[in-house]
């Protein structure tokens, strides 16, 4: 069932492991029955530690999502609150429980626990409404790094960035850092920790606070990590703006994956049976998870789009030579060996199924192949995709960003969707080093009397992230950083590619240019680059006693984490992969974030949400 | 050492006593004991005495005098003794002095007579005074039992955690009892009491006579009683000189004696080791001591002082002015190995390592001898454990080197015993040494535990010897040598005579960073102590944040705690400094102190957004920061019920937003107002809701309304561009089907976005007719995409062959179809040939 997650070179199934031990610890201290109220976002994640059979195992019968007023009926013992520690959540907590029937018999036992960590500030409130007394355990449960995958850990912290950088909290990175300790507790002691950008900086120092505060717990594990790589978000900006074109990069941008789930529109994975004739087309969203557990899609997720279709051809025709083989199965003993295959064959037969609809999904939407549809036709959304690409490509290789763009001022006066119009201005700004003032005013203008007066926080809070603003000093310092980081390729290849520009067909994504440099010839090359992105660089070292030293074997590959403060793309992943996987890298990447995230999620959690009070 | 045995004494046919010298006291003391109450601690413990307590005249000179004293009779501590008349000593398990006083208050002082705290007896215990007292062990704690003046018991069971219990009364009781003793069955705490010749057992609720079997008819009144060590035996002295000794529960008798001396002994204890079959009594009168068991004899000793006899697990100590001494019965293995002619193993092994020395051949026939038997393992076992009963090391290093000498003859014999006997005979070596004067016996030393022993070793503060053990010993730091070093450092803070600096330098000097050591324990001590600058000194060794925080804000020093709080990164930590400092500083100097620290200031800033809006604009107002205050009217204009009270809040944040000289943001909320107005206008006007409709969609609205010169004339009021004017116009105008109007509008002026856009539109709209009207006013490069989407093939291929552009003619070639569009198709591929050619 976990297979995926020990399947890459840090076994994380350890780490889920440890999550699953503490949970179980903690339910079976509430002795009896049991109902689970749920912060509805956590369930997401949990999912991601333990099914609910874990859960029934352990007595838990019913479970709620949170909200005020009475609690349902059940007939437990156990009343087991599962929540972020928020103020907000707290009032909640605090209504469901003066609203308990106190008469009944036998009286439900509350229980908090907090995730990822007990609140003095939410005991204290509790406290004073009250009612901090009602409550039997309070515990925390601390899940700040989530296995997602065997290569990739992410907090799903939704409002990580936002708190770093709009509202200077830095709860998300000590609890990040936390997280990194709970690793290392696991894993060993990382012994060189590099990074960029202030949050980077803050992480490490609290990482290494955090180790002198337990002296005497020396790490006598083997380090399974050579080295920590912290990354800002906000040193690259760029990359989350930008449409992502691997497959599962194109997936998330057009239908969002959550917690390694995505739901697609049914009407293309109706079951093809004859004779019915699409009487009863399917109503609900197909779900599908998707992890490298699923041996196509881990084949195909972080090929550039272009490069799938051959693939699932290939692998097409792999199959149905592997079906046709029945036929020339004539001794019992052929026979009992092909169906001893077939549930692996079927199940590969139905992965294949699945990404071909999948992909001609996406297809229909991004590739311009037929312009019109009949005669009746107008722009379709594959054009849109198209001709917005092309902007976004102009931009990245640095062709004319200084001046308003016309795709965008007609895309606004269509009224297209605000956070598009959103992604490419900030992209624009970005690939520019700020907009002049005339333009930006103008953007804004549009911006303003186009989608509503009440975006003007939303373009405030761009402005603080610093994904919007206004030239100073005149000096676009953008192409210096493309051209010495070669974050534009001309020549790229999509089908087999040698670059990392291949997840962006030209780009390549800041972020993991740094993280390529630092491994080979090390950022001393860079340095004038990196000081003109924000924040400082640093290297730490942590030392290790020396029965742990490594001795490298020869050809054996260095194991990097590199941790996203702020949210990482799929494409970004997909680079760390190819990373990964070429021949003569030397480096394997294993990735972690706060939160996985793609431009249309990042700009809308920085989205101010005004809703006029009704007149 | 054939005079080993000189003092052995044997009692009956199997057992032997001895009695040896432990210390030559160093007390000096001038009083005898009898005049002083004497408590003597187990396990080698401190002896405290009370002088003068009997005199009755209150001198001040003759005040009497608490002192307290190592088993070696090295002064500890000494008192004057001011408070209340004392009846008894005692002292608890964790070495704590009870001072019992007559009326039934108990004072604790540790054993360097530092006072520690006082309970009482109880109120019936306080008006009839005490009469006599006695200070217990139970598996609860320490337990205090008293006889008041009305001849009535109460007792508590754990003075740690006092529950006074009044015992049920003994029926006719007149005067006191001759004797009595507390006795704990199966859980249960009871007194026995003898009046007469009568034993009563007090329970909890009742007060039964009981008769100890196989007790004499003619033995007499009961004078004197004692209880074993482990509470399972009682022994029972009459006026006829006769001994009972049997099982506590009264239910068997194991021996008795009769000692023909018929004044009751001033003590009498039981002498027993842990899982020995001998059992013995030792009774003491004033000048003789004797011990007496299962046999017609009995062991007599002459006793030149006034002794005071300390009952142990394992034997009995006698103190007296001048010596302390040490009465047990020789162990098994002891006997084994010294008993005269003795053939066993250990005897052998000894004498053939002597042989040995002597460089004699004996040697090898002693050992020859074990071997032949095959008894050498045990012979090497047995050295092993009589060294451990010895109490001269001389004697210690020669069983011990018979026993590494027979080690040399056996393959693989485990060293861990021997090993393990060589540490501890160190260890109980050096803490017996008269300086420290703790005289365990090994038995003692491993019911104790080193765990116990080292906690004493610090409660005499003696950390060198404690360091030193756990370091010879290697035990694991935390338990061991953390610990205490962590205790020395809340004796140190204690040290009022050294300034803050020294002792928080001398403190980190030693500790370090050693693991386990808690600064903020240490610091809270100091605290306790009244010395809170040292406290907040040990704190920045402190380097755990969580640990600093709540102890800063105990001493308030909220600031100092806030700064902390930051350093650790934790928010939670930082939220909840923040809160308390909100609490406790007037509100000014609470923004003042967030002004200084932005990181809490931030933080804060988020908890106002959740929970109090308004204090948001007072934090803003008071950094003068008004791009902020601006938003903050923004939003707030959001949750207005009224349109007056939204303009009003928007009007707020106009001001605000010139005063942060934005002057985009402040234009774009005068026009918002400006619509806003425009939008009630339009509302009254054409009753339909324009209210928080986008100026684009107010504008749209309104053509869609038909209400066209309203459009232009928000389109010249809010200066909408052109090029998006006529984008929305025409969209509008398609969504309401006015295609004339949109003919008449695209013939206003030259379209600033081209005619494409209108063909679009209109096949968006399914009107190809119109669609086709424009399609020839678009530009050249457009104008094949526009005839496709028209459906006008020949037309687009008319363009396309013009433009003679390849592309173009492919485009338009893959929307024909063979059936209907033969001619145009042949035109095209005979063009795109000629192209070709080219």
């Amino acid at each position: 069932m976990a297979a995926h997650l020990s399947s890459g070179r840090v076994n994380l199934t350890a780490l889920r492991e440890a999550g699953r031990r503490e949970l179980r610890e903690f339910l079976d201290k509430c002795a009896g029955s049991k109902a689970i109220v749920w912060d509805e976002y956590l369930t997401g994640p949990f999912g991601l530690i333990a099914q609910y059979s874990l859960l029934k195992e352990h007595e838990v019968e019913k479970m709620f999502t949170l909200k005020p007023g009475r609690l349902p009926q059940a007939d437990v013992r156990n009343i087991i609150f599962f929540v972020r520690p928020r103020l907000e959540l707290m009032d909640i907590i605090t209504d469901n429980v003066r609203r308990e029937d106190r008469g009944r018999s036998p009286q439900r036992d509350f229980h908090i626990l907090f995730v990822p960590r007990r609140s003095l500030l939410c005991e204290q409130w509790l406290k004073e409404q009250g009612v901090l007394g009602s409550f039997i355990h309070r515990e925390q449960y601390s899940l700040d790094l989530i296995p997602f995958d065997g290569d990739l850990l992410s907090m799903e912290s939704e409002s990580a960035f936002k708190e770093c950088y709009l509202e200077n909290d830095q709860t998300s990175l000590y609890h990040a850092a936390k997280g990194l300790m709970t690793l290392q507790a696991l894993y060993g002691t990382i012994p060189q920790i590099f990074g960029k950008g202030d949050c980077a900086r803050h992480v490490a120092n609290m990482m290494i606070r955090m180790k002198r505060e337990f002296p005497g717990s020396q790490n006598s594990i083997f380090p399974v990590f050579d080295t920590l790589l912290l990354l800002d978000r906000n040193v690259d900006l760029l990359t989350p703006l930008a449409t992502q074109l691997t497959y599962e990069g194109l997936i998330d941008e057009i239908y969002g994956i959550q917690n390694t789930y995505v739901k697609l529109p049914p009407e293309k994975f109706a079951p093809k049976k004859q004779g019915e004739g699409g009487k009863d087309l399917p109503t609900e969203p197909k779900k599908l998870q998707l992890n490298s557990a699923e041996e196509l899609y881990a084949e195909i997720r972080d090929k550039n789009f272009n490069a799938v279709g051959s693939v699932l051809s290939k692998k097409a025709k792999i199959i149905s030579a592997a079906f046709e083989e029945r036929h020339h199965a004539k001794t019992v003993g052929e026979i009992k060996q092909f169906v001893s295959q077939l549930p692996h064959m079927q199940a590969a037969r139905s992965s294949l199924a699945n990404h071909t609809s999948i992909a001609e999904l996406i297809k229909d939407i991004t590739t311009v192949s037929c312009y019109c549809i009949g005669f009746y036709s107008f722009p379709t959304a594959s054009e849109d995709f198209f001709d917005n690409l092309t902007v976004e490509q102009e931009f990245m290789s640095g062709i004319d960003t200084d001046k308003v763009n016309n795709y965008i001022e007609d895309c606004i006066a269509q009224k297209h969707s605000l956070i598009k119009i959103l992604r490419l201005v900030c992209l624009q700004s970005v690939c520019n080093n700020g907009l002049k003032q005339k333009v930006l005013d103008h953007y804004k203008r549009e911006i303003l009397q186009t989608y509503g007066y009440e975006h003007i926080l939303t373009l405030n809070n761009l402005e603080k992230a610093g994904l919007l603003k206004l030239q100073t000093g005149g000096r676009n310092n953008y192409p210096t950083i493309r051209k010495t980081l070669r974050l534009w390729m001309d020549d790229v290849n999509e089908q087999n590619p040698n670059d990392i520009s291949y997840v962006y067909s030209g780009y390549a994504p800041l972020s993991v240019r740094l993280a390529q440099l630092l491994a080979r010839p090390g950022w001393r090359s860079i340095e004038e680059v990196l000081k003109m992105l924000p924040g400082p660089h640093f290297e730490e070292r942590q030392q290790l006693p020396t029965g742990l030293q490594k001795k490298r074997q020869h050809g054996e590959n260095r194991v990097t984490l590199v941790f996203f403060l702020g949210g990482v793309t799929y494409a970004e992943i997909a680079a760390l992969r190819f990373l990964s996987q070429m021949e003569d890298g030397g480096t394997e990447y294993v990735i972690a974030t706060t939160k996985l995230i793609n431009g249309t999620t990042w700009i809308k959690s920085l989205m101010e949400k005004l809703e006029p009070a009704p007149f | 050492m054939d005079c080993y045995t000189a003092n052995w004494n044997p009692l009956g046919e199997e057992a032997f006593y001895r009695k040896f010298e432990l210390y030559t006291m160093e007390w000096g003391l001038r009083e005898d004991l009898r005049d002083c109450l004497v408590a003597a601690a187990p396990y080698g413990g401190p002896i405290a005495l009370l002088k003068n307590n009997a005199r009755k005249e209150k001198s001040p000179s003759a005040r009497p005098l608490l002192e307290i004293y190592s088993a070696s009779g090295l002064l500890l501590a000494s008192i004057p003794w001011k408070s209340g008349q004392l009846v008894q000593l005692g002292w608890t398990a964790s070495e704590d002095l009870l001072c019992i006083q007559e009326d039934g208050t108990v004072l604790i002082y540790n054993l360097f007579c530092e006072f520690k705290r006082h309970f009482s007896m109880g109120n019936e215990v306080l008006q009839n005074h005490v009469l006599e007292a006695k200070v217990f062990h139970t598996e609860y704690g320490t337990g205090v039992a008293i006889l008041t003046g009305a001849h009535r018991f109460s007792l508590t069971t754990n003075i740690d955690d006092l529950k006074l219990r009044r015992m049920p009364e003994v029926p006719g009781l007149q005067k006191p009892p001759s004797c009595w003793a507390v006795l704990t069955q199966d859980r249960v705490t009871i007194v026995l009491l003898a009046v007469g010749q009568d034993l009563y057992l007090l329970d909890n609720t009742s007060c039964s006579v009981v008769t100890p079997p196989g007790m004499s008819p003619s033995a007499g009144a009961y004078l004197q009683m004692a209880v074993s060590f482990n509470y399972r035996c009682l022994a029972l002295f009459t006026d006829t000189g006769y001994i009972w000794m049997g099982l506590a529960t009264l239910k068997d008798k194991l021996c008795e004696f009769n000692s023909t001396i018929r004044s009751a002994p001033k003590q009498m204890v039981w002498c027993t080791r842990p899982r020995s079959r001998q059992r013995a009594v030792v009774l003491a009168w004033d000048r003789q001591l004797m011990v007496a068991g299962n046999s017609t004899e009995c062991i007599r000793f002459v006793l030149d002082e006034d002794s005071y006899l300390v009952p142990e697990p394992d034997g009995v100590r006698i103190l007296s002015r001048t010596s302390h001494e040490f009465l047990h019965e020789i162990p098994e293995a002891s006997q084994e190995i010294f008993k005269i002619a003795s053939m066993a193993p250990g005897a052998l092994l000894l004498e053939a390592q002597k042989e040995y020395e002597k460089e004699s051949q004996k040697a090898d026939e002693y050992l020859r001898e074990i071997k032949d038997q095959k008894l050498l393992p045990e012979a090497v076992s047995q050295c092993i454990e009589a060294a451990g009963y010895e109490h001269e090391p001389e004697t210690q290093k020669s069983l011990l080197r018979a026993a590494s000498f027979g080690k040399c003859f056996i393959d693989k014999f485990p060293p861990e015993s021997f090993v393990r006997m060589c540490q501890d005979l160190r260890v109980l070596n050096s803490i017996r040494d008269y300086q420290i004067g703790i005289p365990l016996t090994f038995t003692q030393y491993k019911r104790l535990t080193i765990e116990v022993l080292l906690d004493r070793l610090v409660l005499r503060r003696l950390y060198p010897l404690a360091i030193r053990i756990c370091e010879y010993l290697r035990l694991p730091e935390i338990q061991g040598v953390s610990r205490i070093l962590a205790h020395w450092a809340c004796y140190k803070v204690q040290q009022k005579d050294k300034s803050d600096e020294e002792v928080a330098y001398a403190i980190n000097q030693k500790l370090g960073d050693t693991p386990g050591i808690s600064y903020s324990e240490i610091a809270a001590r100091a605290y306790d102590c009244g010395r809170t600058e040292l406290a907040i000194k040990l704190l920045e060794y402190e380097p755990r944040s969580g640990e600093q925080v709540p102890l800063l804000l105990k001493m308030k020093r909220s600031k100092l705690a806030l700064s902390k709080a930051i350093e650790s990164g934790d928010t939670d930590l930082v939220y909840t400094v923040v809160l308390h400092l909100k609490n406790e500083l007037n509100r000014g100097t609470f923004f003042m102190t967030l002004q200084n620290q932005p990181v809490a200031l931030s933080l804060y800033r988020q908890f106002c957004k959740h929970q109090e809006r308004e204090t948001l604009k007072d934090l803003y107002n008071q950094d003068d920061n008004h791009q902020e205050l601006g938003n903050f009217h923004v939003h707030s204009s959001y949750s207005e019920k009224r349109i007056e009270g939204r303009v009003g809040a928007l009007q707020n944040a106009v001001d605000e937003y010139y005063k942060a000289k934005n002057e985009f943001a402040a234009k774009a909320t005068e026009d918002q107002i400006k619509l806003l107005r425009l939008q009630r206008h339009l509302q009254e006007d054409f009753d339909k809701p324009y209210l928080d409709l986008s100026l684009h969609n107010t504008v749209s609205t309104l053509i869609q309304d038909g209400h066209h010169k309203k459009a232009e004339q928000l389109y010249r009021e809010f200066k909408i561009p052109d090029k998006r004017y006529w984008w929305l116009k025409i969209s509008a105008l398609a969504t309401r089907g006015d295609w004339e109007e949109m003919e008449k509008f695209s013939k206003s002026k030259k379209s600033p976005i081209g005619y494409l856009p209108f063909v679009e539109i209109a096949v968006k709209h399914h009107n190809r007719y119109e669609a086709k009207k424009y399609a020839p006013r678009v530009t050249p490069e457009q104008r094949v995409k526009a005839f496709i989407l028209v459906g006008d093939l020949e037309q687009a291929a008319d363009a396309a062959i013009e433009h003679k552009n390849e592309a173009e003619m492919n485009l338009v070639l893959s929307k024909c179809s063979a059936s209907t569009d033969s001619a145009v198709m042949e035109k095209l591929n005979r063009a795109r040939a000629q192209l070709l050619k080219k």
